[in-house]
Parts: structure tokens; sequence; C-alpha cells
């Protein structure tokens, strides 16, 4: 049988949905027999390949990498599932969205840097610029699969990746499934 | 013209960073620079909120260490409310930390970079990653695994789960140890510790190996900042700051981490969402200093626990004393998990554990808090002022990573300059690059999700509405 092609990415978040994926822990080994890992954090390939078969995508979009990024991810995988609360509301990335437009932010962060005042990081094609809110994965690209939790605990993950692998996406319904936080 | 080439992103490593390197005509490397592409702002949005909500905010800055800010916050906050913890909860949280420890160490060696230097540099980029690992070295993967899962589950014995518990508060924390769930990590020491001291043993077999990488993966002399104990013993939750030049001799000692401002600086460059903090008298960009495993090493007199001190011994000889080559950071925090789980095996067996006082009660005592702890990269500093109802008025959040921003730009130069030669340049040339960085275990969902300092205007009231003080930034 042709083995999963498995992609996870990392947005504006924490990092805390991945480390969740890395509690998986010795089920990770049987997981590596089963699925090829063709983009992640964790691999080196640095461009997101065509024909993902399913994509974790952790965090919100936040800056401008984040929305090209997105866009490709959806264009390229077959079932995209938001993982974690990031991802599916916006969650604690978002909270900066009350204090408005962002240069302004950014001029307060930084226009106080104690060695070059008035300096704001802002390079080209280097640092991306920041969008004026930060929105949630499915305001910008259609999501196929919900998994809330901040983080989702690893044992949530591994039936729905189990679920996957077996052909039967799961149906990810009451308080034990949809639970934030 | 010369050429740029973007790496972009870094992987392997804790968020989100690319490099560019900068060739002049000859292909010859002119400048390469680490950039940190992410921001957050949590020193805004934190303002008005109230202070105990800090903790489990702050813990969100990072999935990779929030024991690490779950404690700074706890700590600032235990300022603020002028009280000294029950002696039980000191304990606890000095667990915990050190469970934070050794998984993040776990995942920064195994996980992240031992794809490097078990697979090779030069592997397959498509197989260098975890699963290729597992492929590779089922034995040595699954050690790094369960070494990661110890510090996880020790973490979620106490919090109640594995990542951003909301454990620690100020005044203590909200619960102590289950006696059965210490017999259960009492159980797991002695394969915790075999699988540490065999992963020692394979990195020092792959010195020899690396000699060319582990001579200009960043190897130059800065000063080292971190917590030591009293007596200089290797210390991670209290203690003062103590600094040391290139050679070892101590350039300050016995500092207050709670006037960090006064010795550290922080300068702000366009090419980057990262600060770069730099040590105050020696100006920037000469104040350059790096903190974390290395640092902590370098800094400590011993570490107090049998088999890390030999160790120690051993990494000195290695490493010609005071250690300025960052490859020995995957020693250096190898060894770090060793002294961790000897000290999780002591207070494990602490009966003081077992107390039931482990929260001090109390209001709003202080408008101002610093709380310090070593993140496992290195010296985390939480600083708040409240008002007298206890909401935030300002945050200032100087993180691990941070301060090493400066060294792992010179890193990302002195790599470059030595492998990269135009203008073809081989995809494990640029691994290199990237390899150096993944020494540092740089952790950029905390730096930059943080990153900088407020400018406010604060006015400090006292409980009648007379102004105590006024202080402009």
């Amino acid at each position: 049988m042709e083995r999963l092609k498995l992609a996870t990415v990392w947005l504006g978040g924490c990092s805390g949905c991945h480390m969740s994926f890395l509690d998986l822990d010795e089920w990770l080994i049987e997981l590596s027999t089963r699925v090829d890992l063709v983009f992640s954090p964790l691999a080196d390939v640095k461009r997101f390949p065509a024909g993902v078969d399913v994509v974790l995508v952790e965090g919100a979009v936040a800056n401008e990498d984040h929305l090209e990024m997105v866009r490709a991810v959806r264009a390229r995988s077959r079932l995209l599932i938001a993982f974690g609360d990031c991802c599916i509301t916006g969650n604690v990335t978002a909270l900066r969205n009350p204090l408005g437009d962002p240069t302004l932010l950014l001029q307060q962060v930084y226009g106080a840097g104690v060695g070059r005042e008035g300096v704001i990081p802002s390079e080209r094609g280097i640092v991306p610029t920041l969008l004026e809110r930060v929105l949630p994965v499915h305001a910008v690209v259609p999501v196929d699969l919900y998994l809330p939790g901040c983080p989702p605990p690893a044992p949530r993950i591994k039936v729905v990746l189990e679920g996957l692998l077996a052909g039967t996406p799961p149906e990810l319904l009451g308080r034990d499934w949809l639970k934030f936080g | 013209m010369g050429q740029r080439i973007v790496i972009d992103p870094v992987s392997r490593i804790e968020g989100h960073a690319k490099i560019s390197i900068e060739l002049d005509d000859a292909g010859e490397v002119r400048d390469a620079r680490f950039h940190i592409t992410e921001f957050r702002g949590f020193e805004a949005f934190c303002v008005g909120r109230p202070l105990w909500e800090m903790p489990g905010i702050t813990s969100r800055i990072c999935g990779i260490c929030p024991v690490s800010h779950l404690l700074a916050s706890a700590k600032a906050g235990d300022q603020i409310l002028a009280v000294a913890i029950p002696p039980a909860a000191a304990k606890l949280r000095r667990l915990m930390n050190l469970g934070q420890i050794i998984q993040s160490h776990a995942l920064s060696f195994f996980h992240l970079s031992a794809p490097d230097l078990l697979l090779g540099l030069d592997s397959d980029p498509a197989r260098r990653n975890l699963f290729g690992l597992i492929a590779a070295e089922p034995e040595l993967a699954r050690g790094g695994i369960r070494l990661r899962q110890f510090g996880q589950e020790l973490i979620a014995a106490l919090g109640g789960r594995k990542i951003h518990p909301a454990w620690a508060v100020p005044g203590g924390v909200r619960a102590g140890l289950h006696p059965e769930q210490r017999r259960e990590l009492q159980a797991r020491i002695p394969e915790a510790t075999a699988i540490a001291r065999d992963a020692l043993e394979r990195f020092k077999a792959l010195l020899a190996q690396y000699d060319e990488e582990s001579r200009v993966f960043g190897n130059f002399p800065t000063m080292f900042l971190g917590l030591v104990g009293a007596d200089g013993e290797w210390e991670h939750y209290d203690g003062s700051i103590r600094i040391v030049d290139g050679a070892g001799a101590i350039v300050a000692d016995g500092l207050d981490p709670a006037s960090y401002q006064t010795f550290i600086g922080e300068a702000v460059e366009p090419w980057s969402y990262l600060k770069f903090p730099y040590y105050l008298p020696a100006g920037y960009p000469n104040g350059v200093y790096r903190v974390g495993p290395l640092a902590r090493l370098n800094l400590c007199t011993h570490f107090g626990t049998p088999l890390a001190d030999a160790e120690l011994r051993e990494y000195r000889q290695r490493g010609g004393g005071t250690v300025n080559g960052s490859f020995f950071y995957h020693y250096a925090r190898l060894i770090e998990i060793l002294s961790a789980i000897e000290r999780i095996a002591q207070l494990l067996d602490d009966p003081e554990l077992g107390a039931t006082r482990l929260r001090a009660e109390a209001g709003i005592n202080r408008l101002e808090g610093v709380g310090v702890s070593e993140a496992p990269r290195g010296t985390l500093f939480h600083h708040y002022r409240v008002d007298e109802h206890g909401l935030i008025t300002h945050v200032n959040l100087l993180i691990a990573t941070g301060q090493n921003n400066l060294a792992m730009n010179r890193a990302v130069a002195q790599i470059a300059r030595h492998y990269i030669h135009g203008p073809q340049i081989p995809e494990a040339m640029l691994n290199r690059v990237e390899a150096g960085i993944r020494a540092f275990d740089p952790c950029l969902s905390c730096s930059t999700h943080a990153a900088g300092t407020m400018p406010l205007h604060i006015t400090l009231h006292a409980a009648d509405g007379t102004v105590l003080d006024e202080v402009l930034r």
C-alpha cells in the first residue's frame, strides 16, 4: 500500500501543538513505518510539496509569510486539519487584535530599543509584514477537520491519525473532542 | 553586484527564522545574518490583565518551555505579593523545572540535532529528521523519545498536563505530588540515567569526527552569563547572576537578577524581530555574551551531583577549561540532563515533598516584581509592574534565546565564511550553517513573541492616591 504523505506546518503559535505531536512518544516509531513525513519544521524539506494527503496546521495567520504559506498548503493538500486552538480561533496569537494597527505596536515595542532608537524591523523579503489582524486559518482557506486544544492532547491526535490511516476520518463530536484550552 | 542566498525556513529549530548569506563578486562570503521573522507582542497585550492570569498566558509564549515561563511568571508574582513561598512549594517548582530541562534538552539533542550528528551533515535531506533517525538508529531514537517522555511525565504528574500546565501561581503551587506518581517516577530513574550516559558516550565518540565543525561552529571568545548558587554551584531556579569572560575570569558576580536593567541593554536591527541584548558596561555590540548550557557549565564551580561532576571534569579537559566553541552546547546539554536526573532522584527522596502547605496567600503588597529562572536555553527574566488592584501596567520579558542573538549572528558568519565559496553551494554546506544555529538550540517562539521594552509613562500611586513615583521610558 502507498504510504500516507503527512505534513505538519507551524504558522503563528507557540509550537505547543507540535510538542504534543511529539508526545505521541513511542507511537511515533510505528507512525514512521506507515507515513512519509514530507514537510515539517521537524524535517529539512524547504518547500511545501504537491500531493500531500494530510496536513496538520498549527497556529494562526499573523503575517504575510503565513498567508502565502497557508494558501500553498491548501492548494497542495487533500485534507487540511486545523491543529489546535490558535489555528481554529486565533487564540493567544490573536490577543494583539484589540490593540489595532500593528505598525503602532511595532513602534512601541522596538522604538524604545536601548542601542539604536527608532529602528523598526522591516527589511523587505526578510522580515514579513504583520497582517492588520491575526486570522484563524478557516478565515483564509477551507478547513476539513478541526482538532481543538491548547494543545490537543496526544491521545486525541493519535485517534485522528489512526482513523486516517485506516481510511475512516473520525467524526469529532461531543465534549471530549470539542474541548478548547 | 554579489549574490544573496536565503535559507528559508531554517528547519529543525524551534521557531521561524531565515539565514541570509551575502556573497561578493568572487563568490566569497561578505556577511551572513540570522533573521527571526515572528512577532506576537505579549508585552503589549498583557497590559491591563490581572497578575493572576500571567502564568497561564505567558506559558503560551512557548510550547517547548512553558514551564520556564510559568515559573518566572510565578516568581515575579511572589515578589509582588511580597511573600516567601512554603519550602515544599519551592522544591516542587525545582522538580518541575528539572523535568523541563530534561524534556527540552532531549528534544534538542535527539529529535532535532541527532539527525545531523548521527546520520551525517551530508546525508539525504529528505531522510535527515527524526523519522530517518528512527529507521537508522532505532535504539538511540527510542531512548531519546523515552527520555523526553520522562521529563514530560514528571511535568504532567505535578501540573496535570504535559504542555501549558496551570500549576505554579504567585505564592506557590496548586498541588503536590501524589505518592503513587512519585514511586512511578522513581522507578524510571535508572533507565533515564542509562539513556543519558549512553548518549554522552555516543557524543564523545563523535567529537573527533566533527573536529572541523567544532572549530568553526561559533567558536570565539565571548562573555557568559547565568545564575549560580551561593557557593558557585550549578543553579537553575534561584541564586545570583555571575558573568565570566572567554578565559573564565569573573567579570561580575553576585548580581541581583532583579536589577538586570542596570547591566543588560537591548539593541534593535532592521533585519530581525529579535532584539540584541548586550552587557551594558561593554557597549553594543562589544557586550556580546552567551547564555544556556555552555554558559552555565563555564560559570559554575561544580554541579553538586557525582555523575555530572565527573562528566564536567572530562568536559573541561576536552574543551580546554572555559569552553568557547558553541558545538559544545550539545555536550553541555547532555551533562545537564544527567545532573537533572540526579537532582530529581534526590528530590523524590525528600520527605518534605509530601507537605500539604504549598501556597502563601496574600494580596498585592508591592507594585513591581522580577522573576528569574534558568530556562533550558538560559536566563529568563519576567518583569511586571501592577496597579494596586493587581492589574498589569508594564511587562518586560528578557528571553534566554534573545541573549544569544549577537553570538548566533557571529556564528552564522563564521560558519558561512568557512564552508561557502560560491557560486555553486552544495546543500550540505548550507545545512552546516543551520546546524551551527541548532547547536544553540534557539527557541524563537519565546524570543520574539516577547521581545521588547515598552515605552510607558508610569506613575506609582500610594493607596491614598498620592503619586509616589513617575517614570518615563
